[in-house]
């Protein structure tokens, strides 16, 4: 494919995946990397078993427990009978089909898209997929990665390919220094609100701008990971030095020579210039604060200082109706403050702020600190490389001094799936990346916010502009 | 094999759900994603809208009125965003649903759907309004769907609706993506080695 048009990174790496294009068809896209867990691949293994047809590539192939596992004695067999059938059933499936497994216990198990890019499996010009919608996180590495449907992920699994048609792409360049207490979450949750819930539905998003030069990978990783919470099917971000220093030496990743050959690879994947885009969006780093939701989704997105819309700043009568009912299952008025708004569980987790960073930044917060008597400070590291990492730096220790309860890696109360669930009404402010009803628990409450502003909120027992601290 | 049934023309009655942005938690709660098959999701279709936590029929919950049924399910705009689970489209069909029209849904979930035999059919805003205005005055409407023709009508007002060519011919036929792919076997081993 030597056309001269010039192309953005995207067009490159699909152009450079398209096994087949035919007329009438979408194209046969190649996968480079699959991941899989146990919630959205034991249909699919079915669908083999049915068929008689063995995995494609295994070594594309890499599985991980993390949706449905407990963060509590995680050595024990799983308590719950149906979360434990589902773990047994992946393992199966890893062992009759020859598939790398890194189960409960396993140095390198945690949650998929966390594991992925620390093992060096995650790399710039890939395909990669996953049966979760927060795929996109691995595009920080400049590569299309995005979330697939349990039909999908037995196409990928049998044949290595997915039918796909090519979405439009959206060019979202942000520029300027980020303000005191700012962080990458806060970036992202910015854009979402800008953009809403849906802003982005059939696009791929390119992240571009100085401000996201400047983020280290796993803040970059943050950004990508909540493309998909304004109806984008991805993000990426185009590699540079740090992406390459990032990967350097990780376990899974291309090692000397064979590592220098791909750096000069990996320089190519960047957008020409000329190259067009269907959509370009630009905002300034400086009208950036540390953000909030207030509402249930996740473009109901605030400055921590601001105040919730009141209903006739609303244009449309339909929205004014969906508006209504999510701030009253949020118990909140239209046009308040959640400044000082109390808050009883804190959640430091999830795909979206669970590395180590996460954890280092959540400590430097409340080092020699203790957390407010009215609230429980979950903190769910994103690996178990993360974990044993937190604990060698003495992390553990300042959580714990805190009244911070450090668990073991899993998805936990991001989606509640295990038994770490939101009480009924209550409000839990959580670094990660949905406040969906129910979806910390049935009836649970959630503000989303920076792993700072969640740190703030667990010593203050309140939603804290984080900025008073900092 | 995940096409159920060949898809042709339908005609039903339809259920209104005007909410916006109707993500898939709402759809199926993800502590109902523990079975390890396809089966039996439609249980737990809008489980937290249906019941209250103590398990309790939510009367004013559409799904509990006893004035609308069908087989075509009427949401507002950006449905289905979220979460890419399936369970999502197999909760919906489960339940009984064939169609789901709105003026917008979430990318994933469109697939989803597409690849479960449940049609989604996007509509203008105008048309989708007028959908909703109809159901409820009368909900024993009846909304036709011709998907060879591309078309959906209530009381003779008719609207035509895009979908791909290749998802249509898939839905007409009950043809499942893994076939065609499966059919390019030696080329995609071809492409593995090099890549």
């Amino acid at each position: 494919m030597n056309d001269v048009k010039p192309k953005t990174i995207f067009e490159k790496i699909w152009d450079n995946h398209v096994v087949k294009r035919a007329d009438g068809y979408p194209d046969a896209l190649f996968i480079d990397r699959h991941f899989i867990h146990e919630v959205t691949s034991p249909q699919a293994f079915d669908g083999l078993k049915k068929r008689g047809i063995n995995v494609f590539n295994t070594q594309r192939t890499t599985a991980t427990a993390d949706h449905n596992v407990p963060t509590k004695d995680q050595h024990l067999p799983i308590k719950e009978a149906l979360s434990r059938h589902q773990v047994e059933t992946l393992r199966k499936n890893c062992k009759d089909f020859g598939i790398e497994l890194f189960d409960l216990g396993h140095p390198f198990q945690g949650i998929v898209h966390i594991i992925g890019p620390e093992l060096g499996l995650t790399l710039p010009g890939m395909t990669i997929v996953c049966g979760d919608s927060h795929t996109s996180t691995h595009g920080a590495f400049g590569n299309i990665a995005f979330g697939i449907g349990t039909s999908e992920v037995e196409q990928v699994l049998a044949t290595q390919c997915i039918l796909q048609y090519k979405p439009r792409t959206m060019k979202i360049e942000i520029n300027g220094k980020l303000g005191k207490g700012v962080v990458s979450k806060d970036i992202i949750l910015y854009i979402i609100s800008q953009l809403t819930s849906s802003g982005a539905t059939g696009y791929f998003v390119e992240y571009t701008g100085d401000t996201i030069r400047n983020l280290s990978m796993e803040a970059r990783m943050t950004i990508c990971n909540m493309s998909i919470e304004m109806g984008a099917r991805g993000g990426l971000i185009a590699p540079d030095e740090t992406t390459f220093d990032y990967i350097k030496g990780r376990r899974f990743s291309p090692q000397d020579k064979s590592f220098d050959d791909k750096v000069e690879e990996w320089k190519k994947l960047r957008t020409d210039d000329g190259a067009e885009y269907d959509a370009v969006l630009k905002f300034n780093a400086t009208d950036i604060a540390p953000m909030i939701t207030y509402g249930t989704n996740p473009g109901m997105g605030m400055r921590i200082t601001d105040r919730i819309p009141k209903m006739e700043e609303l244009k449309e009568i339909s929205e004014q109706v969906s508006f209504k009912k999510s701030l009253d299952y949020m118990g909140l008025e239209p046009g308040s403050q959640l400044i000082g708004k109390a808050v009883d569980y804190v959640f430091i987790g999830s795909c979206t702020n669970a590395r180590i960073e996460d954890l280092r930044l959540v400590a430097s917060m409340v080092k020699g600190k203790k957390k407010a008597a009215n609230v429980v400070v979950w903190v769910i590291p994103g690996s178990k490389q993360v974990e044993e990492q937190a604990r060698r730096e003495g992390l553990d220790k300042i959580f714990e001094a805190a009244g911070f309860e450090l668990r073991s890696p899993g998805c936990s109360a991001c989606l509640g799936m295990n038994e770490d669930k939101v009480p009924v009404g209550k409000y839990c402010i959580a670094t990660s990346n949905r406040n969906f009803e129910g979806r910390q628990g049935p009836k649970s409450r959630t503000f989303l916010a920076s792993p700072l502003s969640a740190a703030a909120a667990a010593i203050t027992g309140k939603v804290t502009d984080v900025r008073e601290f900092v | 094999m995940s096409m159920k049934e060949k898809f042709g023309l339908l005609r039903s009655s339809a259920v209104p759900l005007p909410d916006e942005n109707i993500d898939t938690d709402q759809i199926i709660p993800a502590r109902f994603l523990k079975s390890t098959t396809r089966d039996g999701f439609g249980d737990n279709l809008f489980r937290d809208w249906r019941y209250d936590d103590q398990g309790k029929m939510v009367k004013d919950f559409v799904l509990n009125s006893p004035h609308y049924s069908g087989k075509i399910l009427v949401a507002g705009k950006n449905f289905g965003c979220g979460s890419s689970r399936e369970h999502a489209a197999w909760a919906i069909y489960d339940y009984g649903f064939r169609v789901v029209i709105s003026s917008f849904f979430a990318d994933i979930f469109k697939n989803n759907a597409l690849n479960n035999g449940l049609l989604p059919i996007v509509v203008s805003d105008a048309y989708l309004k007028r959908l909703f205005k109809t159901v409820h005055k009368n909900p024993a409407t009846e909304i036709g769907v011709d998907l060879q023709k591309q078309t959906v009508e209530v009381n003779e007002l008719e609207e035509r609706f895009d979908i791909n060519h290749y998802k249509k011919t898939c839905m007409i036929n009950g043809y499942d993506d893994i076939d065609y792919l499966l059919s390019l076997n030696k080329e995609i081993r071809a492409f593995d080695l090099t890549h």
